[in-house]
């Protein structure tokens, strides 16, 4: 297994998929010619020429729009999104359009396209371009939401998510590229729709994803250095949501902590915590406690940025508080 | 053109470049973090525009707002302090490089949603004509910007109801690094308006007396007629899209041909060959431009940033 970083196994994924699939196909702003503004897709407008990494205007919804017609007929375009704050002028085919022709037509439109989407703050962007607004999509029935944490599930759940039928919206985060991991070399897939555990513990449960796993494996460095040792468990798939595994490390643990990027309000922590009090209520030993952005837009000024967003040491706190 | 518009106009413009300049070796500095997109090349843009306006004119723009704000009479000091998210910058240190505004200056922010302004300008000149007064909103935005459906539904709301907008599309040939041909159905963005039943035209954007005198008609025509108007302002980046753009899109004969047509040296030599100023009197502004440009810098370091009070300040009227 190779060591790499996470821009490389979303390359990776993608120009396997291509190489396997000609129906694959990637359309977006600065995909090309520019090589991707993360360069993700630099090498692929050389490798793949112009019909298959195409540079489109900037204008989302007919980014969105025409990936979906083109899925509908049989393609699979991954359309990309230079951030998911872009989203929101696109907001109509990611919730209203894409998740609703299968059913809304008995089954007869299939919609095999992936949208990538970059998000996350903690770059200075401003209130409009650092926004984590992961639980907002996650909210509608027929959308699948994919947000990895590490390399090799970056890479195995994109390339499912390339081979599903169903609409992805693939999250990745744009602080995380340079994140390194063992990635299997090769065909490797991880399956859409399941939580898994990233580190064993004992004394308490960790359920997080994406950057807040990042966060979650160093903070739980620290814990173990003062004899706590916590469970990750890693969401990866926020719809449709994998309760098993955390259900399992709660029911061992006892004591439970989530962790998010985004606002608490309606946030992934607010649906994962209800779903472990409907299910696993006696076995809490303390109330669960959720880590998550402060309710502010995130301003540009960078001391203020960070103190609204989740740190290590605030999910230390909330361990503590939950081990009392 | 008067000798005290025209020097004020190139004092301006040498404003822009000095403040943008430092700006760039504070950001490679590590001072100014996020995006920040130079107007270098572009500043006859807003330049010749807004010396077309009355105090009562608003003006709103895209991310690439620096010059626009330091036009609108915002001060360097809080233009500087801004790009260093000092609490005394145009929006307190929170909005950054994009996001330059004051009311007092009917200056309405730099926006950064790609067209997402758009549609609030016609709300502006809606406010405006609600109130009956006939006020005009300059609008600016990119070639880019013209590629997405809100352009194309405020231009139309504009139309249909009157309302007193100047359009101004600022051509500088690249939106990141897709060149026009490459996005928009039309080279000549003007040629949208058509469509729209829009009075329209074309402007040379390296030479500020071209597009002062562009604009002053079009606010005129907008003024008067309760119509809106789009005048497309052909202009060159000199710099990259934003900080850090590593410029694979276009090549360098290309920059260097616009370069060599910098709108600050062509307006100078103009100025001298129509004696309309001395060669002292020019570098006198410049001088000042450069001692202006180092204070914002020294005022802007000293300033505090925002304290932690301010993060949870303005999320909703008190
Ligand atoms: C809705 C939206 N999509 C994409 C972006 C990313 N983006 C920022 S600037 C830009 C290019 C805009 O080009 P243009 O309108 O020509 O303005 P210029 O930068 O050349 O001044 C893009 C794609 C954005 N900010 N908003
Ligand atoms: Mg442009």
């Amino acid at each position: 297994m190779a060591r790499i970083t996470m821009r490389e196994a979303i390359s990776q994924a993608l120009m396997e998929e291509m190489d396997r699939d000609p129906a694959v196909f990637i359309l977006g702003e600065e995909v090309g010619v520019w090589g991707g503004t993360y360069a993700v897709t630099k090498g692929f407008y050389d490798k793949y020429g112009a019909e298959r990494v195409k540079d489109t205007p900037i204008a989302e919804n007919a980014i969105l729009g025409a990936a979906i017609g083109a899925a509908m007929v049989g393609q699979r375009p991954i359309a990309e999104l230079m951030t998911i704050n872009f989203a929101f002028s696109a907001m109509d085919y990611i919730v209203n359009q894409a998740p609703k022709l299968r059913y809304m037509f008995g089954g007869q439109f299939s919609v095999p396209m992936v949208i990538r989407a970059v998000g996350g703050g903690g770059r200075q962007l401003g209130a409009t371009h650092s926004q984590t607004p992961d639980s907002v999509f996650a909210h509608f029935p027929g959308l699948v939401v994919v947000s990895p944490g590490t390399p090799a599930d970056a890479k195995g759940l994109l390339k499912s998510a390339i081979r599903s039928n169903d609409p992805v919206l693939f999250i990745e985060h744009a602080t995380m590229y340079q994140v390194r991991g063992e990635v299997p070399e090769g065909e490797y897939l991880v399956p859409l729709g399941k939580s898994t555990v990233q580190r064993p513990g004992k004394d308490v449960t960790i359920v997080t994803y994406c950057k807040g796993l990042e966060l979650s494996l160093k903070a739980a460095d620290d814990l173990a250095k003062q004899g706590i040792e916590a469970e990750i468990v890693d969401l990866r798939t926020l719809r449709p949501l994998d309760m098993e595994p955390v259900l399992e490390s709660f029911r061992k643990t006892n004591r439970a902590v989530v962790v998010e990027e985004g606002w608490k309000s309606y946030g992934v922590g607010a649906e994962v915590v209800s779903r472990m009090y409907e299910e696993a209520f006696d076995y809490a030993d303390a109330p669960i406690v959720r880590v998550a952005q402060k309710e502010v837009p995130l301003p540009y000024n960078r001391t203020l940025e960070q103190a609204a967003l989740p740190q290590i040491p605030d999910i230390v706190a909330a361990v503590k508080e939950v081990m009392k | 053109m008067e000798k005290e518009k025209a020097l004020q106009m190139y004092y301006e413009m040498v404003l822009i470049r000095r403040v943008e300049e430092r700006g760039a070796e504070l950001y490679q500095a590590g001072k100014i973090g996020g995006f920040m997109h130079l107007y270098i090349g572009q500043e006859a843009v807003s330049t010749g525009l807004i010396a077309a306006r009355e105090p009562r004119d608003r003006v709103i723009t895209a991310y690439r707002d620096h010059g626009v704000a330091l036009n609108c009479g915002i001060s360097a000091n809080e233009v500087m302090a801004e790009l260093l998210g000092k609490v005394t910058g145009t929006s307190k240190g929170k909005g950054g490089s994009m996001h330059m505004a004051d009311t007092e200056k009917n200056m309405w922010g730099g926006h950064a949603i790609v067209g997402g302004h758009l549609p609030i300008a016609s709300g502006l000149a809606l406010g405006d004509q609600y109130a009956g007064n006939d006020n005009v909103t300059i609008c600016m935005f990119g070639d880019g910007a013209t590629n997405i459906g809100y352009f194309h539904e405020a231009l139309n709301l504009s139309k249909t109801w009157g309302l007193r907008v100047l359009w101004v599309c600022e051509n500088n040939q690249y939106g990141m690094g897709t060149a026009v041909e490459r996005a928009s159905a039309v080279d000549e963005i003007r040629q949208k308006a058509e469509g729209y039943g829009m009075k329209n035209a074309q402007v040379d954007g390296m030479d500020v007396a071209k597009v002062y005198a562009a604009a002053q008609e079009a606010m005129q025509f907008v003024r008067e007629n309760a119509q809106p108007y789009l005048l497309e302002v052909n202009t060159y980046r000199f710099r990259g899209h934003s900080m850090g753009d590593p410029e694979r899109y276009r090549k360098q004969e290309e920059v260097k041909k616009w370069q060599e047509n910098d709108p600050i040296g062509i307006f100078r030599a103009q100025l001298l060959r129509e004696s309309l100023a001395t060669e002292a009197e020019l570098d006198a502004l410049d001088a000042r431009a450069e001692s202006e440009t180092q204070k914002s810098v020294e005022f802007a370091e000293a300033s505090p940033e925002p304290g932690m009070d301010e993060l949870f300040k303005d999320i909703y009227a008190a």
